[in-house]
């Protein structure tokens, strides 16, 4: 059986979590110590043969990214954090500042120092105002401290952090879409190559990681990385925040080793609500293709979740039980991606308008069969067309609830109407019975 | 074309240079600058277009490109109390929907619209990153966790009541959608120790793991 490994969020209890004191009182900002009397290179390879890959959704090896950062070059170097958390079911970066933002923090000062940035950036959503402040704050304390700034507790070595709030846009979670609102622009991707590591912002070379990516920093300079690759799976190491919403009797954060099940943390989280059983489920965010009972027993690991037709993504595991109508909801994420597609690339921007059309019509009980075909050539047409992962994602609900539900879509039309009843799917339904 | 007064100019032109000093380069200011003058007005108007134009050295069509590309920015005024229900697919199930339909009956405005006192507008927003919450509303970004169409009506009516709204989890009373467009500008307002440090959902897996006893592995110490 696995069990949960509280590590960031191990002080979420603490009632003064988010302040430097209570940081440091668990052992807080000794890593940077030790991060400062070890020479970079080794930093880099420590966090490199700790397996952490990238907790933002794509799983790239972080330190494999940090080593693409050209050494010995004249330009500035840059480190910017990707705190844009905004993936449909994705909660977990949001809370893990709110409570902690000091691991993050101290995340930032080791991260930069490996890879010799001496400005970075924490690019936070603009939509969450209180974790903005305990941003805000929380980098004060540090400078306070004498933790960013110049000569860094003698180490020589400086940093200046900002604290730089986006202003409400889906697409800037994508790393190049990110570096362009941050430089002043509407947030839409660059063509890559050249990658950010070679020309990120201004140019410059640049590692841009997820806030939980960063945040585990601290605990591997801390513990060593063979702690960190003692948990987990084989390729997909350490622990992660998996986050259960949805019709589930506990919903909430539950931090575990990567290759737990669904099934344990339906156990863990008092199951599908009483008297309801699982429909289906998604992986990882509304971009990883959902999942049904089927896979329960699937390994919550990068290789386990791909084998099994989805993406481990952010782990965020959204719970829909029997009564919910999944043309609904893929109608409901696929305006989601239309309003959030930039409008860059002809693929997403056009295909997500014509996904909605059709499948507004289909949840009306207004379609017929030959919109479904509509809708896979439709995803024929975005899926490795588009000019970022927004257009694959936009696919994986469109493709995946075909493939499970194609019945569902069905009854649709032939009944003329939704068969479902929206009152039963509410967190009140059977209130007043 | 409107101007700022003289006087509101110079104190933002102090604000607009302590934002820009921040950065390697100045158009990367322009973000919170659009904040910043939407913390003035309430919305980013044709002087606030100017003014960051100005700021920057590049041309007012250039900022509006990047005004319309955002969905925070206004470009009509909002409510004093700007509030957002979630309407996400996860959200939408939960009750979102009903949430949404009932509400915008009640208040008489429907998306991005304001009353005609300017207290309270309303809009439909996407996934705000607190799923286990859910339904979730916002009131100028503070998180109200939780929602119920009953309890989101007497939140607006005590909004217009005069009275505190208090979020689930943030400062202990929500501020005005000016001054949350100044704290996103990058202007710390001193609220941050105010407030949970995480709320309920946020703390099961850490509570059942210390009911569990179950902790993260120790490290070998002398490794290193």
């Amino acid at each position: 059986m696995t069990t949960l490994t509280p590590i960031l969020t191990k002080i979420w209890d603490r009632s003064d979590a988010f302040t430097r004191e209570a940081y440091e009182d668990d052992g807080g900002y000794q890593a940077l110590r030790t991060a400062f009397g070890m020479p970079q290179d080794d930093i880099i390879q420590a966090v490199k043969d700790s397996g952490l890959r990238g907790r933002g959704g794509a799983g790239f090896p972080t330190g494999l990214k940090w080593g693409f950062i050209p050494q010995g070059d004249t330009k500035p170097h840059y480190l910017v954090v990707n705190a844009d958390e905004s993936e449909p079911g994705t909660c977990k970066d949001i809370p893990l500042m709110m409570a902690n933002p000091h691991v993050l923090i101290e995340g930032v000062i080791i991260s930069a120092f490996a890879i010799r940035a001496n400005i970075a950036f924490i690019y936070v959503r603009g939509e969450v105002l209180h974790v903005v402040r305990r941003l805000q704050q929380a980098v004060a304390e540090a400078y306070e401290a004498g933790y960013i700034g110049t000569n860094i507790l003698g180490s020589g070595f400086d940093l200046e952090l900002v604290v730089h709030s986006g202003a409400g846009a889906y697409i800037c979670g994508e790393e190049t879409a990110l570096l362009d609102s941050l430089e002043g622009f509407r947030g839409q991707p660059r063509l890559k190559p050249p990658f950010p590591a070679v020309a990120g912002l201004y140019g410059g070379p640049t590692v841009i990681n997820n806030v939980e990516s960063i945040a585990s920093v601290p605990s591997i300079i801390a513990n060593g990385a063979d702690w960190f690759a003692a948990m987990g799976t084989e390729k997909s190491k350490g622990f992660g925040i998996f986050s259960l919403s949805g019709h589930v009797t506990r919903p909430g954060q539950y931090e575990a080793p990567l290759g737990i099940t669904l099934r344990e943390l339906l156990d863990m989280s008092g199951g599908v609500r009483a008297g309801h059983r699982l429909k289906f489920w998604t992986p990882g965010g509304s971009s990883t293709p959902i999942f049904t009972d089927e896979h329960l027993d699937v390994p919550l690991d990068f290789e386990s979740v791909s084998a099994a037709g989805s993406l481990l993504g952010t782990r965020a595991l959204q719970i829909f039980d029997e009564t919910t109508c999944v043309v609904r909801v893929v109608l409901r994420w696929s305006e989601f991606y239309a309003h959030e597609s930039c409008g860059k690339c002809t693929p997403c921007r056009e295909g997500t308008y014509w996904y909605k059309q059709v499948l507004k019509r289909l949840d009306q009980g207004k379609g017929s069969e030959e919109d479904l075909e509509t809708l896979l050539d439709l995803s024929d047409n975005i899926f490795g067309r588009s000019f970022c992962a927004l257009g694959d994602g936009a696919v994986s609900p469109v493709t995946s609830s075909i493939q499970y539900f194609r019945e569902e879509y069905i009854r649709h039309f032939e009944t003329g109407a939704c068969p479902f009843d929206e009152a039963a799917s509410t967190v009140w339904a059977g209130a007043n019975e | 074309m409107s101007t700022y007064e003289p006087e509101v100019l110079e104190r933002l032109e102090r604000d607009a240079k302590e934002i820009i000093a921040k950065y390697p380069k100045p158009r990367s200011a322009l973000l919170p600058l659009l904040h910043l003058v939407q913390s003035e007005e309430g919305y980013v108007s044709e002087a606030g277009i100017q003014f960051c134009a100005d700021a920057v050295g590049i041309t007012p069509a250039q900022v509006t490109g990047v005004v319309t590309f955002y969905t925070q920015y206004k470009q009509e005024p909002v409510g004093d109390f700007h509030v957002g229900v979630c309407i996400n697919s996860l959200c939408a199930v939960m009750g979102g929907d009903q949430i949404w339909r009932e509400l915008s009956e009640y208040v008489g405005v429907g998306h991005d619209e304001a009353t005609e006192d300017g207290k309270v507008s309303l809009e439909r927003i996407e996934c705000n990153a607190a799923c286990d919450y859910a339904p979730v509303m916002m009131v100028n970004w503070e998180f109200f966790d939780d929602m119920t169409p009953a309890k989101a009506k007497q939140l607006v009516d005590d909004i217009r009541a005069g009275k505190p709204a208090v979020p689930s989890r943030g400062a202990e009373s929500v501020c005005t959608w000016k001054q949350a467009s100044r704290v996103l500008a990058g202007f710390n307002d001193g609220r941050a120790g105010e407030g949970t440090q995480a709320g309920y959902a946020s703390l099961r897996g850490l509570q059942l793991a210390k009911e569990s006893g179950w902790t993260a592995p120790e490290p070998e110490r002398g490794a290193e």
